[in-house]
């Protein structure tokens, strides 16, 4: 039962770290190529799901309303990089924090406006509802298999994107050194809006996978972006390789954290003070991780090469 | 000739393929201006990055004022009397010129844990920044922000940073670079007045002004000491004459 | 106009001062108890402002977690009230010193990094405070903590009378005004700016500027500490939703609102601020949407904040 219990986990684990990749991707490819902060790629993640509450029920099929839910984040991304985002590329990061910060307020409150206060579910169709029985009475949620499935194809994609093909050279050249993009002919400007909506997309893509799991509520950006700040703080900032394996080992050790510790913290301590103090301690893993490697590491895992 | 202030031995730093200080062993004496010369990219900004520890040398000792200070921070050395000044300037535009100054007093004034005391009204402070000020002829813009001033008048500035504590060393790069006749002329006097009170290791590329001042004189080429001595010496040095003097400055020489 | 150049600045940080001053006689006359509310919670937040400008306008460490403080220094009221301890004389220092330890362990990390890494880190710490008091059962959670009484100071203060925290609350901004406008001044403010300016000069000059910075963020992180004790005893609660990254957000558009780096800029800030969300919050539910569309307008179009307008009228007359 231990061990059910324990594949389980793993699997919830591997879920949250591939959520937190999709939404970190984004992230760290904006700051590495623009230097950008920011605080509002949260809101992308939100947008996305309430897109896919929306259109779900209209198109009447789950993966068609993600694929347009999808585009539309995609072009909201456009839209914000036009509007905002490329006004602050040349700004100080005091500038870009509270400029994004105001996105937040914005789409918070917008949608307030558009869905109402109540968090909003998604219905899931019944081939994606069921469970997958394993041998010795392992049971996953079909929805979950498919999350870690979809999560790891972005990635491989995303991997393949800007390692294989040309415009992934221009990222990866960007990212390391801005001038020399410019330096390549590249119109950096189109290329800035292409990656920010990218990470959009990806961000709202996050949204959607997790909204039939919990529903689609206001502000639901807002403490995820943090984690997935400290993913890429960990990984490095600018680095994929980096975002990805970051995401992994703290998706895993906030899951395992919060199932095991108080079990682990018995051990040492009387049963009174474990259960005070390992839920604080668990909540407080994946910050106290990111310190560690940070005071050995201060650009973190995998450090862009030129800053 | 007394112990030297400071000591340096087979200093080396690589930049990829270039071995930007190859090697570079050079003393300066006690109240002695050594000028380092040698054509542009010969490695010594580079050197003086590594004196004042902005830049870990790959292999190397350096000795300041009889200890070892390879492995130490910049500001430590700063603290053991080290003083410099930047190629390329550099001061603190938000702050008036007096501060800039005032600053630079303040660092060899002990600890900067005071919290009450305006440090603009400490005349212990004020009266040693207004006198370096004065030296490099800047006191009439002491009340003036650094970012307003001329590029000429930036240079005298980072000249009175360099000045203005009790650094027993100053390391001076190229600090007459950018300044008008007039201004250095009145440089080259103040750097031979200070002569008999601090130790001077002077960059600069005007041959006159070298001469004028420097009572040794070592030559970097190509990240190497190719010659050290006195002037005279290093006029009459074929080696230096061919790599350098003759080569690149025929009209200076 | 006779002067030149007419004082603009120091009337408005005069006025302001007086105002909140005579607020609790006025808001009695006309019996208008609600104004002040408004204003215990204006000051409370200008406190938490004015420290967040020492290390964010003079010092140039843009911490975003500064609502972590005010939530340490609220728990230091309302973890001792819970077992029964209400003295000032213990919650006070309390506040102060928890604060000051958490900027200095936190800070000792954040500090060896720099730009946007240290943005974020100071956010992720804050988060971390923010979710161990939501999973402490204990003192409240999620829910967060009531808090009964007010800190007791017996024989000198009543803490429970509206006027005279008032007036303790109003002698913090007075105190945090002048502990700031002393400290930025003196060597250790020299040093401070001289750091935000030109780091690698200040090393080259002899300043150890890591260990200067700490000092500051501590400083900074028990006055905002202080600010958080005085927020616990205004609300006789403390939910940890207070110390959310957003409210730091908030403490930061404060600052740059007002003017980053000016002594008064932070209150003006924090004054403007409240007052726009409390009319908009009453003009509708979707304020968030018209607040955020003005803190974008304010950052893309305005530079200098209020204060940095009041200069430019000082010297347009
Ligand atoms: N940070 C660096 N990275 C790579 N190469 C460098 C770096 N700094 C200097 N170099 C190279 O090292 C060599 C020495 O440069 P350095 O600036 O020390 O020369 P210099 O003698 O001061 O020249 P100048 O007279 O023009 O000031 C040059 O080839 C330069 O390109
Ligand atoms: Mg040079």
């Amino acid at each position: 039962m231990e061990w059910v219990l324990f594949v389980s986990q793993l699997l919830n684990g591997l879920q949250l770290g591939v959520l937190l990749f999709l939404l970190a991707a984004g992230l760290t490819l904006v700051f590495g190529i623009m230097d950008f902060v920011n605080l509002a790629h949260g809101s992308l993640y939100m947008m996305g799901a309430y897109f896919c509450v929306t259109l779900n029920p209209l198109l009447g099929s789950f993966p068609l309303a993600v694929l347009v839910a999808v585009v539309l984040t995609f072009i909201l991304g456009i839209a914000v990089e036009l509007v905002v985002s490329r006004h602050l590329y040349q700004r100080d990061h005091l500038d870009q924090v509270l400029a994004t910060f105001g996105l937040i307020l914005f789409f918070n409150g917008a949608v307030h406006l558009i869905w109402g206060p109540e968090g909003n579910p998604i219905a899931l169709p019944e081939y994606l509802n069921g469970r997958f029985i394993l041998p010795a009475g392992i049971e996953i949620p079909t929805f979950r298999v498919a999350i870690i499935a979809t999560g790891l194809a972005v990635a491989a994609g995303l991997i393949w994107l800007v390692t294989m093909t040309r415009m992934g050279m221009l990222i990866r050249a960007g990212a390391s050194n801005r001038r020399m993009a410019g330096a390549l002919g590249v119109d950096i400007k189109k290329l800035f809006t292409l990656v920010f909506a990218l990470g959009a997309a990806m961000a709202g893509l996050a949204g959607m996978m997790i909204t039939p799991i919990t529903e689609a509520n206001i502000g639901m950006g807002d403490d995820i972006l943090i984690v997935a700040f400290v993913v890429i703080i960990i990984g490095g900032i600018g680095s994929i390789r980096g975002a990805f394996i970051a995401a992994l080992i703290v998706g895993m050790i906030d899951v395992m954290g919060r199932s095991y510790l108080d079990g682990f913290m018995k051990l040492f301590l009387d049963n009174q003070s474990a259960e005070t103090a390992s839920p604080a301690l668990s909540a407080m893993a994946i910050y106290i991780l990111m310190a560690g490697i940070l005071y050995f590491r201060p650009r973190g895992l995998f450090p862009p090469r030129h800053r | 000739m007394n112990t030297p202030v400071l000591e340096v031995r087979e200093l080396s730093k690589r930049f990829g393929g270039i071995n930007a200080t190859d090697r570079v062993d050079l003393d300066v004496h006690e109240g002695e201006i050594l000028a380092v010369i040698g054509p542009n990219g010969a490695g010594k900004t580079t050197l003086i990055a590594q004196l004042a520890g902005m830049l870990a040398p790959d292999s190397g000792r350096i000795r300041f004022a009889g200890r070892d200070i390879t492995g130490l921070p910049p500001h430590a050395r700063a603290r053991l009397g080290m003083a410099r000044s930047f190629q390329i300037t550099s001061i603190f535009d938000a702050l008036s010129v007096l501060d800039n100054t005032l600053l630079a007093v303040q660092a060899h004034a002990g600890h900067s844990y005071r919290f009450w005391r305006r440090a603009r009204r400490d005349k212990k402070l004020t009266e040693p920044a207004m006198a370096a000020l004065q030296q490099v002829g800047l006191a009439d813009k002491a009340a003036a922000n650094a970012r307003g001033l001329s590029h000429g008048e930036h240079r005298q500035l980072e000249i009175a940073m360099a000045l203005a504590g009790t650094s027993k060393l100053l390391l001076l790069d190229e600090p007459m670079a950018g300044m008008g006749g007039e201004e250095s002329a009145r440089m080259v006097d103040l750097l031979r007045a200070l002569k008999s009170s601090k130790s001077i290791l002077l960059i600069e590329h005007d041959m006159d002004v070298v001469f004028a001042l420097a009572d040794r004189i070592t030559v970097m080429v190509d990240g190497k000491a190719i010659a050290s001595g006195a002037p005279e010496e290093i006029r009459a040095d074929e080696n230096v004459r061919r790599a350098y003097l003759g080569v690149e400055t025929p009209g200076d020489a | 106009m006779q002067l030149s150049r007419p004082p603009v600045r120091l009337g408005v940080r005069l006025l302001v001062l007086l105002t909140f001053a005579i607020l609790p006689g006025l808001t009695a006359a006309f019996d208008q108890p609600f104004l002040l509310d408004l204003a215990l919670r204006m000051m409370i937040l200008a406190t938490a402002a004015v420290s967040l400008n020492l290390i964010l306008g003079y010092g140039g460490m843009i911490s975003f977690g500064h609502a972590a403080y005010i939530g340490i220094g609220a728990y230091a009221v309302g973890i001792p009230a819970y077992y029964g301890e209400y003295s000032g004389y213990v919650q006070l220092p309390l506040a102060i010193g928890a604060g000051a330890l958490f900027a200095l362990i936190t800070g000792f990390i954040c500090l060896r990094t720099k730009g946007v890494y240290f943005i974020m880190i100071t956010l992720a710490f804050a988060q971390m405070a923010y979710f161990a008091f939501v999973s402490i059962e204990e003192y409240g959670g999620d829910d967060g903590l009531v808090i009964n009484l007010r800190s007791k100071f017996t024989g000198v203060i009543d803490m429970e009378s509206t006027h005279e925290f008032y007036y303790v609350v109003l002698v913090f901004l007075v105190g945090a005004l002048y502990l700031v406008s002393r400290i930025v001044n003196a060597r250790f403010g020299m040093v401070i700016q001289g750091a935000k300016d030109n780091e690698p000069r200040m090393q080259s000059l002899g300043f150890d500027t890591f260990r200067y910075r700490l000092a500051c963020y501590v400083i900074a992180g028990a006055m905002a500490a202080a600010a958080g004790w005085l927020m616990g005893n205004y609300n006789y609660f403390f939910s940890p939703e207070m110390m959310s990254w957003t409210h730091s957000g908030e403490l930061i558009f404060m600052v740059v609102l007002g003017g980053a780096g000016s002594l008064f800029g932070p209150v003006l800030g924090a004054i403007v601020l409240i007052i726009l969300e409390e009319v908009l919050s009453g003009a509708t539910v979707y304020w968030p949407l018209i607040l955020g569309a003005i803190l974008i307008s304010v950052v893309l179009f305005a530079r200098g904040g209020l204060e940095g307008a009041l200069a430019m009228l000082e010297r347009r007359k």
